[in-house]
């Protein structure tokens, strides 16, 4: 498989402020939060084009993302995910002493998906990231 | 209802002229009465303690946005201080800023009941409310900062007194204000622009207006308004070496502004800050004679000390071009906070020694100050909390007021240069407790115009302080320690007639009410002018109606109605 | 039909009070003057809220009575050791006021987004101070204006319009005309290149360079004019850098260099190397030029210094940039607060608590070490037992190794929206919007403080957070009173 080395970006952007408040189970949320921006050249290098599917690696975690044609470059070697449940389950929880974990600037490869991984729905990224809640202990 | 007998005290009520005298107090229903006449009544039982009115503070920062800054700039200030929670009380922190309810709790437990906060940015005037309404026991009040207000410096600019007297009137009401507060007047416009003003005669830049002008303007509008308090000023060069004579000319500069009933019509606050002699912090002396000789021969002038002590605390005045240039000092972290309109504030951490001579001759400063006026319902005690000391050091005062001994023992122990330097060893002056009195509750109580407040007699609100030392048998010249013990927990608090602490503990937490001042203007200024609001929205980032604190947003409201010649 | 005016935007830090809602019988129709994000809420508030109060019972959310989720909520809190009460951002200071004392009631941890937000900027200033101002000194006085890391087009939109500058003041005047021509030419210019890409073959080697950055060899000339100016520092050109007058392209993680360079140069220092941060020397000595001569300058920064590497000691190297140039000339720095009310969280906490946010009731009384007291950390550790979620989404937020612990153990939400949070929740308060349907207390970004509005009512089993959290409270009190007296007597 074709993988590049980046380095993964989060943030916030209009979209996915507007798709928050219209409530994180909407489709227009999960449109806004559940992609990866990708520069048009590494777009090219990965061998694969805007909306299909990509998988992000970083040391903490994997996530399968709709790649998307970044509008904002160039800025090759960089991704951007908004900030969302997706670009969570690949931060690094590690605080450093200062209480905030690492949201930019992460080591992360990209690569296109294969066939039988595809982007999930939020109930679905929950359910196999933390399994479904039992009851309380 | 309730109903309450302070039996057997020693009474100080200056203001109706009791000294010392032993006997009963009565209160119902929060007021002093002259009997009782219910068969149930509380009984403090009172022998052979003195018993004073509840303490009044005319200037301590307790809230507000750069109180709170303060606070959050200092984590370290707490960690050595903390207050855990109690089935009455809750839990905070302290020490030189300490959080709202401990601020409340502590301020109990010297036997205050009414305090002022003297700094309040009026566009952030809700800011300081929430926290009044968090800070409990006490009555409070606040003063907006007025003097770099641009719908102040622009109407007084072109010497339309009676424009600004209405501007001032709608901005008492719209921030629940108390009283007319100066801060280096223009300087802080000046400082928006990263400058400041040299003395009261140089022009503020973009507004052609000089300090006088500001300090005249805002002072004949306090007299139009009838506001309780006159202007409370904190001068131009504050903490610069030769700021005395700045000093000098702030004080005069309104003398001839002063009625014929010899009501004091400015009031120079921490003045201890404002009596620097010298050229530079070489030459760097006490200017406390030149002042003290000032105050003593005219009656316009009120004033309050701002002690300090030798103790690490913080720094925080709207006076940002002064906070600068503690910093460049101290190289302590600083903070900066420019209000748009309207004013700025400095926040600096500082550590008050011994050993420095700049810092033993401030201390020798204030004590000089409150010796030296020999008219103790003109000097107040203060350390402006927390920027000479934070205010758990009153009692620490107190013991240096009422005794030369205390006073020598530290001035042996201070810097020999500001020890040869200071007039201490020449004053032989020791306060009495009526003096006392006077100078912690009385006449600040007066200075504010607050009527119930500051005494016993019928009417006045029964806040009452009782503390464990029996002037009698207790020679505080000498027995300053146990002068000091007494005040720093109070035996008793009362506040609105009920027993609130017992003991130095806080037994029953109550509110406290928020006082502030509704000037009456003529029916043809009641709305604020069309001009003004289409200024206000042009000149300000929020809308007019939302920068208005409503009445219903301070939890205890008391307002005081006053008419005016406007 | 009634139009309700001055209205606060409950979304972004910006607080713009000068919203204009119509109301319809208890319907919002239209919203005007607010940006894209503010419209979406007053129009699409509360869309998934369910209509009851949920308790799980057997795995699933069944239908409860305010008072059964009351009392199990408090016998969650009251009964666990070590209970984090976290959000408080998306909500009134009302509602953070009634969290505190319920916090300090339970023994419990009180900390709020800035944990994950702009926590490193309160650190730092804890460290070094700060040199600020309230956003009208900007819009009246600044001639240049700086966001680094941040992106006020995407996350604070009409930041520009409001505060900095396409606003008119006193002393300034408004930018907005020149932009709309630069723009215009920004975008003939686009269209010229891409019709060039098309015609012509553009070899990919050139691209193989390992920095290519974009930016100008010297800085554009407006940057010397005494005008209102607009520089934007970011790792990508954002839709903000697009109408700058100058954009800096900077290799991510290394604005504490950069910074710390700039302050070299400002004090006359050589610096040995040719760039820092993927920007010359030679145009980091222009820019420490425009910073020197401008008359009143701001930086504006965001998460993207907060969240890179060396977190805290960026915010640092910059507020130190900033207090530096006081000694030239007036500079004010500002962080771009996210939520509406996580500056709201910050100043309430600090003056109940003395602390701004991971403040620790456990000990009976406030403590406070981010890092060991901040909720991200407690959860990785696996430390607390328990959590109350207030106008808040952590599970949607939070790395996963924290949301593990998070949702592992008895969770309590009290939100006006199903999130991801909620879909693990053992109890769920449906509660009124702030600033909407409940009135309250918001502080803007730059600590001014502004009314919330109740515009709408809301259902009748949505309550207030605040009233929520106050019977929260009563029920916890009296369940630990119960608790104390059987222990005597026991």
């Amino acid at each position: 498989m074709l993988g590049l080395t980046v380095v993964l970006l989060t943030g916030r952007t209009l979209r996915q402020g507007q798709g928050k408040e219209y409530g994180k189970l909407s489709e227009r949320y999960w449109k806004s939060v559940a992609k990866c921006e990708i520069d048009p050249d590494d777009l090219k290098k990965l061998g694969t084009t805007d909306g299909k599917a990509v998988k992000v690696t970083t040391s903490y975690g994997s996530v399968v993302l709709r790649a998307v044609k970044s509008l904002r470059g160039p800025h090759p070697g960089k991704v951007f995910v908004p900030y969302g449940p997706w670009a969570s389950v690949v931060a690094d929880s590690k605080t450093h002493g200062t209480g905030m974990p690492s949201f930019k600037g992460i080591q992360a490869v990209v690569e296109p998906a294969s066939d039988l991984e595809e982007v999930l729905t939020l109930k679905e990224l929950l359910l196999s990231h933390y399994g479904k809640k039992r009851g309380s202990q | 209802m309730a109903e309450l007998l302070v039996k057997n005290g020693f009474v100080y009520d200056p203001l109706n002229g009791v000294n010392g005298e032993k006997m009963d107090l009565f209160a119902k229903d929060g007021k002093i009465v002259d009997k009782l006449n219910g068969r149930r009544k509380r009984i403090v039982d009172a022998s052979g303690m003195i018993v004073m009115p509840g303490g009044v503070d005319i200037h301590s920062h307790i809230a507000g946005p750069k109180v709170n800054a303060g606070r959050l700039l200092r984590p370290e200030d707490h960690y050595r201080d903390v207050e855990p929670k109690t089935d009455k009380t809750r839990s905070g922190v302290g020490r030189s800023i300490p959080s709202t309810f401990t601020t409340g709790y502590r301020y109990a437990r010297l036997g205050y009941t009414t305090v002022m906060e003297p700094a309040m940015p009026p566009l952030l005037a809700r800011h300081v409310h929430e926290e009044l309404n968090d800070t409990p026991m006490i009555d409070k009040a606040a003063f907006p900062l007025l003097s770099d207000c641009w719908f102040v410096l622009e109407p007084l600019q072109k010497g339309l007194i009676e424009e600004a007297a209405a501007y001032v009137a709608w901005a008492m009401e719209a921030t629940r204000g108390y009283a007319i507060k100066l801060v280096n007047p223009g300087g802080l416009e000046a400082w928006g622009f990263g400058r400041n003003v040299r003395n009261i005669d140089d022009t503020v830049p973009h507004f052609n207006i000089t300090p006088r002008e500001i300090i005249r303007g805002l002072c004949r509008v306090n007299r139009l308004l009838h506001l309780p308090h006159s202007i409370h000023v904190h001068t131009n060069n504050l903490g610069k070496p030769g700021n005395y004579e700045t000093c000098l000319e702030t004080m005069k500069c309104v003398e001839d502004l002063a009625p014929s009933d010899s009501r004091p019509v400015i009031h120079v606050t921490h003045l201890q800050f404002s009596s620097f002699k010298g050229d530079d912090w070489q030459t760097f002396e006490s200017g406390a004679e030149e002042i003290a000789r000032y105050v003593n021969t005219h009656n316009h002038v009120t004033t309050d000390m701002g002690q300090v002590v030798f103790t690490d605390t913080t720094t925080m005045t709207a006076d940002g071009p002064f906070q600068y240039i503690l910093y460049q000092l101290s190289h302590n972290k600083w903070v900066n906070n420019d209000v748009e309109i309207e004013t700025s504030a400095g926040i600096v951490p500082f550590t008050y020694k011994r050993s420095s001579f700049v810092h033993a001759t401030q201390w020798s400063i204030g004590l000089e100050l409150a010796l030296l006026v020999n008219d103790p319902w003109r000097m107040y005690m203060t350390t402006d909390h927390p920027n000479a000391a934070p205010f758990i050091f009153y009692p620490k005062i107190i013991s240096w007021l009422v005794s030369r001994i205390a006073r020598e023992k530290l001035l042996n122990k201070v810097s020999k240069r500001a020890r040869h330097k200071s007039l201490l060893p020449t004053i032989d002056r020791e306060y009495t407790f009526y003096e006392l009195a006077i100078a912690t509750r009385a006449g600040q109580a007066k200075s504010l115009g607050l009527k119930d407040k500051g005494h016993l007699g019928v009417g006045a609100d029964a806040d009452i302080a009782i503390y464990n030392v029996n002037p009698e048998e207790v020679d505080p010249s000498k027995q300053y320690k146990r002068v000091r013990k007494a005040f720093k927990n109070a035996e008793y608090t009362i506040k609105d007639g009920q027993i609130v602490v017992k003991k130095g503990e806080v037994v029953k937490p109550v509110d406290g009410r928020i006082f502030w001042v509704k000037p009456e203007l003529s029916s043809s200024r009641m709305e604020i002018s069309p001009k003004l609001k289409e200024a206000f929205e042009d000149y300000y980032t929020v809308q007019y109606e939302n920068y208005i604190v409503p009445e219903h947003h301070l939890a205890h409201s008391h307002p005081i109605s006053i008419k005016t010649e406007v | 039909m009634t139009v309700i005016s001055n209205v606060t935007c409950p979304v972004c830090g910006s607080l713009c009070d000068d919203l204009e809602i119509e109301v319809e019988g208890n319907n919002i129709t239209n919203v005007r003057n607010a940006c894209g994000m503010g419209e979406s809420k007053f129009l699409g508030y509360a869309s998934h809220r369910p209509s009851n109060p949920l308790v799980r019972k057997n795995g699933e959310l069944v239908k409860a009575t305010m008072t059964e989720a009351v009392r199990k909520s408090a016998e969650i809190l009251a009964n666990a050791s070590y209970p984090i009460l976290y959000g408080w951002s998306n909500t009134s200071c009302e509602a953070l006021s009634a969290g505190i004392e319920l916090a300090e009631e339970v023994g419990g941890v009180i900390d709020n987004t800035s944990t994950v937000c702009h926590g490193p900027s309160v650190l730092s200033i804890q460290d070094v101070g700060f040199s600020t101002c309230t956003l009208g000194q900007v819009r009246h006085r600044a001639d240049l204006v700086l966001y680094w890391g941040s992106n006020p087009w995407s996350a604070h939109p009409r930041h520009i319009e409001r505060y900095t500058n396409f606003t008119e003041g006193r002393f300034r005047h408004s930018e907005w005309h020149r932009y709309i021509s630069t723009l215009s030419a920004y975008r003939s210019k686009k269209r010229a290149e891409r019709a060039c890409k098309l015609t012509e073959e553009i070899h990919e080697a050139a691209a193989e360079t390992s920095t290519v950055l974009e930016q100008p060899r010297r800085l554009p000339s407006s940057l010397y004019e005494k005008e209102r100016k607009m520089i934007v520092v970011d790792v990508r050109r954002t839709r903000s850098a697009d109408i700058a007058d100058c954009f800096l392209q900077v290799e991510p993680n290394k604005d504490y260099e950069i910074f710390q360079a700039l302050r070299s140069l400002l004090r006359d220092e050589e610096l040995q190397v040719d760039s820092v941060g993927g920007v010359s020397v030679e145009v980091l000595e222009d820019l420490v030029d425009v910073l020197v001569g401008c008359e009143f300058g701001v930086l504006f920064f965001g998460v993207g210094l907060t969240m890179s590497e060396g977190k805290l000691r960026n915010i640092e190297a910059g507020i130190s940039l900033i207090r530096d140039l006081n000694q030239y000339t007036k500079f004010m720095i500002m962080p771009m607060r996210g939520h509406y009310n996580v500056t709201g969280a910050n100043v309430v906490s600090t003056w109940q608590t003395g602390y701004p946010f991971a403040v620790d009731m456990s000990q009976g009384y406030p403590r406070y070490n981010p890092g060991e007291t901040s909720v991200v950390d407690i959860l990785s550790r696996g430390e607390s037992d328990a959590a109350l979620i207030v106008a808040s989404d952590p599970v949607a937020h939070f790395p996963r190794e924290s949301v593990k612990n998070l949702v592992a153990k008895p969770l309590i939400v009290i939100d006006p929206e199903r999130n991801a949070t909620s879909l693990f929740a053992d109890v769920i308060f449906p509660c009124a919007v702030a600033g909407v349907e409940a009135e309250g207390t918001a502080y803007r970004m730059d600590r001014v403080p502004l009314p919330l509005k109740q515009l709408v009512k809301p259902p009748k089993s949505c309550l207030s957070d605040q009233e929520i959290l106050c019977r929260i409270l009563r029920e916890a009190r009296r369940i630990k009173k119960k608790a104390g007296e059987a222990m005597a007597n026991g």
